[in-house]
């Protein structure tokens, strides 16, 4: 296999765990647009979302679809009684109570599932046929391909939520200045809630997806997905959405070609030397610009 | 990393915390149990009180409960059969939550408060080793039922008096592997995958590189991965371009299913081996069938073989499902134990001189004697290999000497 071949190769490999990155980034950069929360528990929301559908798919027999959508419906509930119970009555706290709190929602949520499911891992049963498509000697799989099409879609169509409908118009208002807007009518308990529910569902839904595609889940899984989608939502800009797409792609492309052409040793430590560089340099991210309004 | 660190500090401030009451309610229990001793009335006069230390929460937790519940199958038999010499064995549990330092406290609590007479487990190396110090200082043996490391028994050269396993040594995993890939396989070429997050993978692949050159061969490439990672297609597809006849993955099973899916979806055709890491049913549910062609593994023993049907009956009707190696090594340790207390052993000192001279005894997986210069159990290798889902016993290496 030659140079070219193999870059195209890892090419793909990049993308798709950065499609997976990005689908996780998506629900930690919207939440962190409205109320600065980086929610360290979203990681156990989509380990949730994962042994919903898991629940659904081998206990009540239902086939991929109706279950991703169940799983999306629950952890959504979860996401915002999670930030009903512990996110809400910090509100005027300082923002580090909230982070230290986020954190032990994380451990709240990996320990108790542990306790209920044990820790064995599971296997997804085969809910999707999986078809290797071999283009030219590249191999590309198809539950990759959905994945990235999955990522788009739940991408384009919370851009369209934010920026076109009436929801979308409070959470841009309440992230720009809560009180403000609250001032103006807007509920914004409310529409932090409705963040959470659509945050929580988007990682249930990447949960799903990821279990039918590695063919495994366990309590734990949500931790390094959950730090990767951290840099990722970073590197794109923080609170930007289409930037925590393409913050997750480029943060796995890099993953991928360090793997490759370097060694895999180095790949963890590239990740989070971009998380470092982007804080140092850039801030604000790829996509980030010197406005305060971030939904 | 810097925030999982946070994470972690935080952890280990709410685990002090937690041990720390932990500690006083400890005290407690300990004074008003000296109190009712005092009376007269002493319980170990007709129960052996032995402790059995395993991680059973945490990320190791399915290894140290599957070990437990083969030790627990032991003394249960050896109980119902109307124990030893009329005293019944009493097992006490203890959590070693996976962490090396839960694991000493456990063993502390088990020692101190529990009065045990020997301990059960750890499951994993790491943990196992980090007992050891207090089990020595208060005269109690370990048997490790799976702990492959050779550290776990042995230290700067010196055997440690209190510590035994029920297994073998990593050496002779990589040792097999690699002379199996040169004769049987006939491989010139070779590429370790490591799990550089595991001691157990590192050392593995060490003494494979060392054993398979020396037969001639030659590591073309090291890679290596973390445990609990998802995807490896980057690193499977760099390995693809060695074009290898064998790839070693000496892992735990979670991974190795995952790697195997990959690397075939990538149309990776070579020979996959690993070593006991792999002994799992669910590598094959999270494989599938199909990629798990043309593996080879080498583990404790062989679910086909004539002299552990004894063992996996027993196993099944106990818990209603299949054993593991964990478990099957949890057996075999509780087996050990049982033989030692049976010779005579009412003590910490007696029972470790008694587990020291174990003779060919029949356990879960075999017939094993203790080496007492090594305290390593002298017993047999198998190699399996994975053909449509099933497993065939491809060699078996019998112990040496």
């Amino acid at each position: 296999m030659d140079f070219i071949h193999q870059l195209v190769q890892q090419l793909i490999n990049g993308v798709s765990l950065g499609s997976i990155y990005a689908l996780i980034a998506l629900g930690y950069t919207m939440i962190y647009g409205i109320i600065k929360l980086i929610n360290f528990a979203h990681g156990d929301v989509y380990m949730v979302g994962a042994y919903i559908g898991f629940a659904a798919v081998t206990f009540g027999g239902l086939p991929i679809f109706p279950a991703l959508l169940i799983s999306m419906a629950l952890t959504a509930c979860l996401g915002m009684l999670v930030e009903r119970i512990a996110y809400k009555p910090l509100r005027h706290a300082p923002r580090i109570s909230l982070l230290i709190t986020a954190i032990g929602v994380s451990f709240f949520l990996e320990y108790t599932s542990m306790y209920f499911v044990t820790p064995t891992p599971r296997t997804f049963p085969e809910v999707m046929p999986n078809i290797s498509f071999n283009l030219g000697g590249f191999i590309v799989n198809g539950q990759q391909l959905l994945i990235f099409g999955i990522t788009i879609v739940l991408m384009a169509l919370l851009t369209y939520i934010v920026q076109k409908t009436k929801l979308g118009k409070a959470m841009r208002a309440a992230s720009f200045d809560t009180e403000t807007a609250q001032l103006m009518g807007v509920d914004s308990d409310k529409v932090i809630s409705m963040t959470f529910c659509i945050g929580s569902a988007l990682a249930a839904a990447a949960g799903v997806l990821v279990g039918v595609y590695y063919n495994t889940i366990d309590p734990l899984m949500g931790i390094m997905p959950g730090l990767k989608a951290f840099v990722a939502a970073v590197l794109g800009g923080i609170g930007i959405l289409p930037g925590a797409v393409v913050g997750g792609i480029v943060l796995g492309v890099v993953e991928a070609l360090v793997s490759g052409f370097i060694s895999s040793t180095f790949r963890d430590a590239a990740a989070f030397a971009i998380l470092i560089l982007v804080l140092l340099i850039k801030p604000s991210g790829l996509f980030g610009k010197n406005t305060n309004e971030k939904v | 990393m810097f925030f999982s660190k946070k994470k972690f500090k935080l952890a280990s401030m709410i685990a002090c915390g937690i041990l720390a009451s932990a500690l006083f309610t400890g005290c407690g229990g300990g004074d008003s149990a000296g109190g009712s001793s005092g009376g007269g009335d002493k319980p170990a006069g007709d129960e052996i009180v032995i402790g059995a230390n395993f991680e059973l929460t945490g990320n190791v937790a399915q290894y140290g409960a599957n070990a437990n519940n083969g030790l627990k199958l032991a003394i249960k038999e050896i109980n119902d059969a109307g124990g030893i010499n009329g005293k019944k064995i009493k097992i006490v549990e203890a959590d070693a939550k996976s962490e090396a330092a839960e694991a000493v406290n456990a063993a502390t609590k088990l020692i101190s408060d529990d009065k045990v007479v020997a301990l059960v487990g750890p499951a994993v190396t790491a943990n196992v080793i980090a007992e050891s110090q207090v089990a020595t200082d208060n005269k109690v043996p370990v048997i490790g039922p799976a702990a492959t490391n050779p550290d776990v028994t042995v230290e700067n050269g010196k055997v440690k008096e209190f510590i035994f396993r029920a297994c073998f040594i990593d050496p002779q995993q990589s040792e097999v592997m690699a002379q199996f890939a040169a004769k049987d396989l006939n491989a010139k070429t070779a590429v370790l995958y490591l799990d550089s997050s595991s001691d157990y993978s590192k050392s593995l692949g060490k003494i494979f590189k060392e054993k398979f050159e020396a037969e001639g061969g030659k590591v073309v490439m090291e890679e290596a991965f973390l445990a609990k990672d998802q995807d490896f297609k980057a690193a499977l597809t760099k390995i693809q371009t060695a074009n290898a006849d064998v790839i070693f993955v000496p892992a735990y099973y979670e991974e190795v299913g995952k790697i195997v899916k990959q690397a075939r979806e990538l149309g990776i055709t070579s020979a996959i081996l690993g070593t006991d890491g792999w002994d799992d049913s669910k590598v094959i549910d999270i494989a599938g069938k199909d990629a798990l062609n043309n593996t080879f593994f080498c583990t404790h023993y062989f679910e086909g073989d004539a002299e552990v049907q004894d063992f996996i009956k027993a196993y099944k009707e106990e818990y209603k499902a299949d054993p593991n190696v964990f478990a099957a090594l949890g057996y075999d340790a509780g087996k050990m134990l049982i033989n030692a207390i049976e010779r005579g052993g009412d003590d910490g000192q007696k029972i470790r001189d008694n587990i020291e001279t174990i003779k060919d005894l029949k356990v879960g997986t075999g017939t094993i004697t203790m080496d007492a210069s090594t305290h390593n159990p002298i017993k047999g290798i198998v190699v399996i290999e994975t053909k449509d889902g099933m497993r065939e016993l491809r060699a078996k290496i019998a112990p040496e000497g």
